[in-house]
């Protein structure tokens, strides 16, 4: 393992930051930890540099026990959120302050310098200040700065998060790229799913300074285990057990919906492109609906629907489907769930449902 | 960017200002410049060359030197210690700094003589050592230490106020260690600061006066500061000398201000 942290925990204050972590990256992965603001990702991170003690905890990298280890001999490299580039030196100074540090030899310094800047594509800015260069371009002297004492891990605090989108889409690419060139052990911090999804090999998911859960993007959002997860790895209906009772039982069979163990309380998920909408009963379970507004976003559509009980529900479907079935505003459909989770309150187990 | 202005409130405005500009600060310069430089320059040059004159010229740059040296280090680790640190008494300290401000400098002098001068008990035991430094010139360079000892540390603070700390802790995650952090990030930030700030302090030393007298004793080629020539020669009549001391004091003063502003016109100091 390149990275293994055990039961980190920090406060501040009254406040707890971080709440009995552990978790490990593999060798050579790209891992991300997601979580809303506040969620103690960016300590964590900070813990594992060096950058902030933790109260209890140990932190290992490359098998070594690193918890008492000075930021300095710890052998990361951190990449910040607004770059942090020393102002008054010029990018080749700034990729090479880790070099000369460790007092290698010019000519040395020099060749690895010119090396990468190549590999962030940054050849011709060595003798510009980070003053003169665009957000992105200063973020990939920030990675070349961080990876040139080739780091054992490599550690990035919301990287992406001051540029601007179209910047920032173009970066989590790249980044994906350099990685596989590289294949530097990396963890980096965001607060944006989609970009945790297109970028790493492994999430670990946090909310109030606890892991919720970790694996491997496609699968956590196929198989979240909390609510919290649910919610957080994209947009989701969450209706009542009541709700879900009202849906008109289709003749090609009864939902299975009727389970021991469920209780009031329990919330039922379902995913925006995960209804289907029918302009007539099919034969499967649906609840008749009214469309309340609909917004065309490019290639996809989303529905508001209001069902009998009044409750919301938010359909997502392609607009080819949305022409085929010629939808408006204030008509009638009916919309069928395909997938389903039911979460109790009092237990922590999860109930997933096919139709 | 400015703009232009074209509108006749601003033109009134814009008007106003650089006519009150003229008569309070330029026109008195003038004047005294005009005066100094009238009697011509052999004139000019044997009242500046006059022993006494050049003495007590001598002796302000050279005890301004002294205190510029002292307090650029100890005004920047003043600003660091209250600006990184975080300890009791830290609210009264910030406000003590400013006191040199605020008190008259005569008052300063007084204190000083309190403290130091023969008839203290610290005063008679320095003396008794050969350390004596009341009517001496560690006299004055302690009055200037004091009535300047605000500039650096008030030009310093709010850039070190401003220091983004992740460009030192990524110089920490490279493997720097503190001093090398100080000196190859930290400083290069904060040294145009630095130099404004002990800039202004010697721009004030050149012509401090009413701290200076107290503590100086007023002896001819010995303890008698440019302003304090100037002071005297003007009671005395000989009101060329005064004017050319002054002119000298004006365009040194003058010449840092010029200095500091090409300075930091320059583009890497710039944010």
């Amino acid at each position: 393992m390149a990275i293994t942290v055990r039961h980190l925990s920090k406060r501040f204050g009254s406040f707890q930051a971080v709440d009995d972590v552990s978790f490990e990256v593999p060798a050579g992965e790209l891992v991300a930890l997601l979580g809303p603001s506040g969620s103690g990702k960016s300590t964590i991170l900070r813990i594992i540099a060096g950058l902030e003690d933790a109260d209890t905890g140990e932190v290992e990298l490359t098998g070594e026990d690193a918890t008492n280890l000075p930021v300095q001999r710890r052998g990361v490299g951190f990449v910040f959120q607004h770059y942090a580039l020393f102002r008054h030196m010029t990018i080749r100074q700034n990729i090479a302050f880790g070099l000369e540090v460790q007092k290698l030899r010019r000519p040395e310094i020099r060749r690895r310098v010119d090396e990468l800047l190549d590999l962030v594509q940054l050849t011709g800015y060595a003798s510009r200040y980070p003053s003169q260069l665009s957000g992105g371009q200063r973020q990939r002297v920030a990675l070349a700065r961080a990876l040139a004492p080739a780091p054992k891990v490599l550690l990035l605090d919301e990287p992406f998060g001051a540029l601007d989108s179209k910047v920032r889409e173009e970066l989590r690419t790249w980044l994906r790229k350099l990685h596989d060139e590289v294949h530097v052990t990396s963890l980096f911090v965001t607060h944006d799913q989609q970009e945790a999804f297109e970028v790493s090999d492994q999430l670990v998911v946090l909310n109030h300074g606890r892991v919720e859960q970790m694996g491997p993007p496609q699968w956590l959002y196929e198989n979240p285990a909390s609510p919290f997860v649910t919610e957080f790895l994209g947009a989701v209906n969450v209706l009542k057990l009541e709700t879900v009772a009202t849906i008109q039982p289709g003749h090609l069979g009864d939902p299975p919906l009727v389970l021991p163990g469920r209780s009031q309380s329990s919330l039922v998920y379902v995913r925006p492109h995960d209804l289907e909408i029918t302009r007539s009963i099919n034969g499967r379970p649906a609840w008749p609906s009214r469309i309340k507004k609909l917004t065309r976003l490019g290639g996809l559509v989303r529905l508001e629907l209001v069902l009998d009980d009044g409750t919301n529900l938010l359909v997502q479907l392609t607009r080819e489907s949305c022409l085929e079935l010629a939808l408006a505003e204030g008509e009638s459909v009916f919309v069928t769930p395909k997938d389903m989770k039911v979460f109790h309150e009092s237990a922590s187990f999860v109930e997933d449902y096919a139709i | 960017m400015a703009k232009i202005a074209t509108s006749p409130v601003s033109l009134a405005l814009r008007g106003t200002t650089l006519t009150y500009l003229g008569i309070m600060v330029i026109l008195p310069l003038v004047a005294l410049v005009t005066e100094a430089v009238t009697p011509g320059r052999q004139e000019f040059v044997a009242k500046l060359t006059d022993p006494f004159a050049w003495h007590a010229l001598k002796l302000t740059f050279a005890t301004a030197f002294v205190m510029v040296g002292i307090n650029s280090v100890i005004g920047t680790a003043t600003a660091w210690v209250l600006v990184r640190y975080d300890f009791p008494g830290k609210g009264l300290m910030n406000a003590l700094v400013d006191l040199p401000f605020a008190v008259p400098t005569v008052v300063t002098g007084l204190m000083l003589v309190a403290l130091y001068g023969p008839s203290s008990t610290l005063g008679a035991i320095l003396n008794s050592n050969g350390l004596a430094v009341i009517y001496q010139p560690p006299g004055i360079v302690l009055a200037l230490l004091f009535v300047s000892y605000p500039f650096v540390v008030r030009s310093v603070m709010p850039v070190l106020q401003e220091i983004d700390p992740a460009e030192e802790e990524a110089a920490k995650t490279l493997g720097a260690r503190p001093w090398t952090i100080f000196r190859r990030v930290t400083f290069p930030t904060l040294w145009p600061a630095i130099l404004t700030g002990t800039a202004m302090a010697f721009s004030r030393a050149l012509g401090e006066f009413g701290s200076v007298v107290m503590v100086a004793g007023n002896r001819p080629l010995e303890t008698k500061t440019g302003p304090m020539y100037v002071f005297g020669e003007i009671e005395s009549g000989n009101r060329i000398g005064a004017m050319v001391v002054s002119t000298v004091l004006l365009g040194l003063s003058l010449a840092i201000l010029v200095g500091l502003n090409a300075l930091q016109r320059r583009p890497e100091t710039r944010k």
